[in-house]
């Protein structure tokens, strides 16, 4: 079913091992791409699952389908699974694995066997994580946050889900070391800093994140392993410590584990743009250090999810000021994609349709986070479906649908083959439609008082929960058309020339599927990555 | 991004250096045994900062290193010195 | 890079190893800055205790660990110089000295890890929860972090062992002596880690 090539592509390279192992054993980075890829696919299918799970539970008040206690599990799993599985690694290690390099005229990342490594770290973590929820004493019910002092008490396995957690967090360091060290070092001849497309950019800021605020979680989970097994206090009033002492460490790294999620998608978003306008980015600049800005401030803003924990009052109105200031580079992105749409040549296919729909859902995203991040709304809407709302807005409605787009725009490169595009657009449509239908009509009744992780609910949520229900129906069909098409694409897609969408970054100089080594001969490197002249 | 060449500390500096840090780390311990109150800790953490400072330039060559590199590095504790004070902020006001 | 793409062919990039490593010891010390914040916060908290429990422990052992740790950290700086001028005997020598310091300095913690273990005072021991609020959480960040040095000292230990056969099998020269510096380098965090938790533990008072 290959494409016949005149060169040798990544698929068809037999290297030292063969068959599966040519590939688990491989340190080529795109063939890394695609493992992340079907792994992390995986992963994601089996947080939906619990995610419809948790819909149907909740689909009539009092017991549906499962108990409290088994509901407290399927939230926490999914928590777990969705975040450190599947959006932190997400789009740098598929995306980031298999296009940095194209991108910047490398051949490969700075280390490559450190990235196999990293790609076995993460499916070992994995297992643990997944292992967690069959274990004797049963699955973790913290929540994905593991908040103490509940997380030192619990029967449940907390230990092995935390060890996971930490395992998987090592996986992400070693990433985005892989990755600064790549872009600092292996820049093609004549590529400055300001010649590099915008998704390095991204993934430059993102890897920062990864590398620096990583492990401060992990001492934080090593921590509450101990507190566990040998009662150290620190986070238990009764022996001295402080309970909201782990929410800080905690939120030290998963505050700006937000961006370590959303930076690489506005970086595929500003990819996609520029090329299906036929149109050179507005404010290049502007954008490159936009993600910087968002990279550096978002260091500081993560009290803004620990309004209600009893922290002083100076640090609410401090880490309220920061949430603001943090929303300005967000912003300026915003405007700078719909300025470089104003009279562009608007090609109206999948990956560019994605990306409307991800700044729309990002919009309401981030506004809705701005209300959050003020102290008195959200004293009001604290722990309610509105912050669940809120955040799977900016995590599936941005981070997820960024990943459709790029995985839409970046297709016919890494399979050489072309999926149906009425189809392809057909499927991002009914994702769009279930999406809002799930998670909109959350706003408004956690804006009325329901609170967020509760099997159980008042009558008059009835409504709310029934459309949130037939959303999530509509998402599971949207998928199947999307992922349907892909793969059909895969095996029996028509031959993809090597720039169907006449972009202008080097990933798309090269024949598609790429050869092994990327490039032949040095690419030639232009000052302006995004010049349609 | 220019390649330099490697510079080689002689170890005549490495000994001098070592010697540095032998006596600040008596002049530590001799310090905080006489009582200054809370200046204490002051003296200790800047007399730590100044031998790992030494450290950081002799012994693993960053005074060598490219602007680069010592940026990255001045950036990392920056960085934590912001997170310790920022989380002060809460518990000073508590 | 110019300089760089003479020598392509030979895959070697000293600088992106080197940049790696500081990349890995920024984690290291962010590692190690959770427990700082941790210390620093149940510092201002419970300042008395704080300064009793400093008071048990002794001040001697921690010095002389102090010394062996600058020391070590000399001796493998200048096994890298040596390296550099091609003096590999001394080079190996230094390594093994390096890597002996570290072993004294385990012994030096297994002997006052003993003792306090020998009074019932270890995480999760009866003595422990019967300690005041302040001593105990003193104890447990005491463990805990010197615990984690003492960690890291092993992990060093193995890096520099691995350099030391690499030097002595020649793959570790003159001209390539990358994977010694980087040891090296993971060496002075060990010894740099050390050198703040000396005073904050020890002496402060």
């Amino acid at each position: 079913m290959r494409k016949e090539t005149k060169y040798v592509s990544y698929l068809d390279y037999e290297g030292q091992y063969k068959g599966i192992f040519g590939w688990i054993f491989s340190t080529d980075h795109k063939r890394l791409g695609l493992l992340y890829l079907y792994a992390i696919a995986l992963f994601f299918f089996v947080g939906a699952i619990l995610g419809l799970t948790m819909r149907v539970e909740l689909a009539t008040p009092g017991e549906t389908i499962m108990k409290a206690q088994a509901y407290n599990g399927v939230f926490t799993v999914h928590g777990v699974i969705m975040i450190f599985m599947v959006v932190i690694p997400g789009l740098s290690a598929v995306f980031g694995n298999f296009f940095l390099p194209l991108m910047i005229g490398a051949k490969d990342v700075a280390f490559p066997k450190l990235n196999r490594l990293t790609w076995w770290i993460l499916i070992a973590g994995s297992i643990l994580a997944i292992a967690s929820q069959f274990l004797r004493e049963g699955p973790p019910d913290t929540g994905w946050t593991f908040y103490a002092p509940y997380s030192t008490k619990t029967g449940t396995s907390v230990i092995i889900a935390t060890t996971a957690a930490f395992v998987l967090g090592f996986a992400s360091i070693l990433t985005g070391l892989n990755f600064i060290v790549t872009i600092h070092r292996l820049r093609a001849p004549g590529m400055k800093f300001f010649n590099m497309p915008l998704f390095p950019w991204a993934l430059y800021a993102a890897s920062w994140i990864q590398l620096l605020a990583t492990p401060v979680v992990g001492i934080t989970l090593v921590m509450l392993i101990f507190e566990r097994l040998f009662g150290i206090g620190f986070f238990n009033p009764d022996l001295g410590g402080d309970p909201i002492l782990f929410q800080h460490l905690f939120w030290i790294y998963s505050h700006p584990a937000v961006y370590i999620m959303i930076l690489p998608a506005m970086g595929v978003i500003t990819e996609v743009i520029p090329t299906f306008c036929q149109r050179r980015i507005y404010g290049y600049k502007a954008i490159a250090i936009s993600s910087l800005a968002i990279a550096a401030v978002g260091f500081f803003v993560w009290g803004h999810h620990m309004y209600t924990s009893g922290m002083s009052e100076q640090a609410r109105w401090f880490f309220s000021l920061l949430t603001f200031i943090v929303a300005v580079p967000s912003a300026i992105k915003v405007f700078n994609w719909i300025a470089t749409m104003y009279r562009g040549s608007i090609n109206l296919q999948a990956p560019f349709l994605y990306a409307l729909f991800f700044i729309f859902l990002f919009i309401i995203g981030g506004t809705t986070g701005l209300i959050l991040g003020a102290v008195a709304p959200n004293v009001q809407v604290h722990d309610t479906s509105f912050v669940v709302a809120h955040f799977h807005y900016i995590i599936f409605g941005g981070m997820g649908f960024a990943f459709f787009s790029g995985l839409h725009y970046w297709f016919p490169k890494m399979y050489g083959r072309m999926y149906n595009l009425k189809a392809a657009n057909w499927g991002a449509i009914i994702l769009f439609i279930g999406f809002n239908l799930l998670y909109f009509p959350q706003f408004i009744i956690g804006y009325q008082g329901m609170p967020r992780r509760y099997y159980d609910y008042l009558p008059q949520f009835q409504w709310a929960q029934t459309i949130s229900l037939i959303g999530g129906i509509i998402l599971f069909i949207g998928f199947f058309v999307m992922v349907g098409n892909l793969v059909r694409g895969a095996k029996k897609g028509a031959i993809a020339p090597a720039n169907p969408w006449n972009g202008t970054t080097l990933e798309w100089t090269v024949p598609s599927p790429p050869p092994v080594e990327n490039f032949d001969e040095d690419p030639i490197i232009k000052s302006d990555p995004y010049d349609y002249k | 991004m220019s390649e330099h060449t490697h510079h080689i500390t002689p170890y005549k500096t490495l000994g001098i250096i070592l010697v540095v840090l032998f006596f600040f780390t008596f002049l530590t311990i001799e310090i905080t045994s006489i009582h200054l109150g809370a200046l204490t800790v002051t003296v200790a953490l800047l007399i730590a900062g100044v031998k790992g400072f030494l450290v950081l330039s002799y012994f693993m060559h960053l005074k060598h290193e490219s602007l680069l590199l010592k940026i990255l590095v001045a950036m990392v504790f920056v960085l934590f010195a912001l997170i310790v004070l920022i989380t002060f902020i809460d518990y000073a006001f508590r | 890079m110019s300089q760089h793409e003479n020598h392509a062919f030979e895959h070697r990039d000293d600088e992106a190893k080197k940049l790696g490593m500081w990349l890995f010891i920024f984690t290291e010390l962010l590692l190690f800055g959770g427990l700082f914040l941790v210390y620093s916060i149940f510092r201002s908290q419970y300042p008395d205790s704080f300064h009793e429990g400093s008071l048990e422990l002794s001040v001697t052992i921690g010095a002389i660990n102090t010394i062996i740790l600058l020391v070590s950290s000399a001796s493998v700086a200048v096994a890298l110089t040596a390296i550099q001028k091609n003096n590999t005997k001394l080079s190996m020598q230094m390594l093994l000295l390096t890597v002996f310091l570290a072993a004294a300095f385990l012994v030096n913690k297994y002997f006052e890890w003993g003792a306090k273990f020998h009074h019932g005072l270890y995480p999760g021991s009866e003595l422990m929860q019967l300690l005041d609020r302040g001593h105990h959480l003193y104890f447990s960040l005491y463990f805990f972090m010197t615990g984690l040095h003492a960690l890291h000292i092993i992990i060093g230990m193995i890096l520099l062992l691995i350099s030391y056969f690499k030097v002595k099998a020649g793959k570790v020269k003159m001209d390539d002596f990358m994977h010694l510096e980087n040891a090296a380098l993971y060496w002075h965090l060990v010894d740099l880690i050390w050198i703040f938790l000396f005073p904050l533990m020890y002496l402060i008072s």
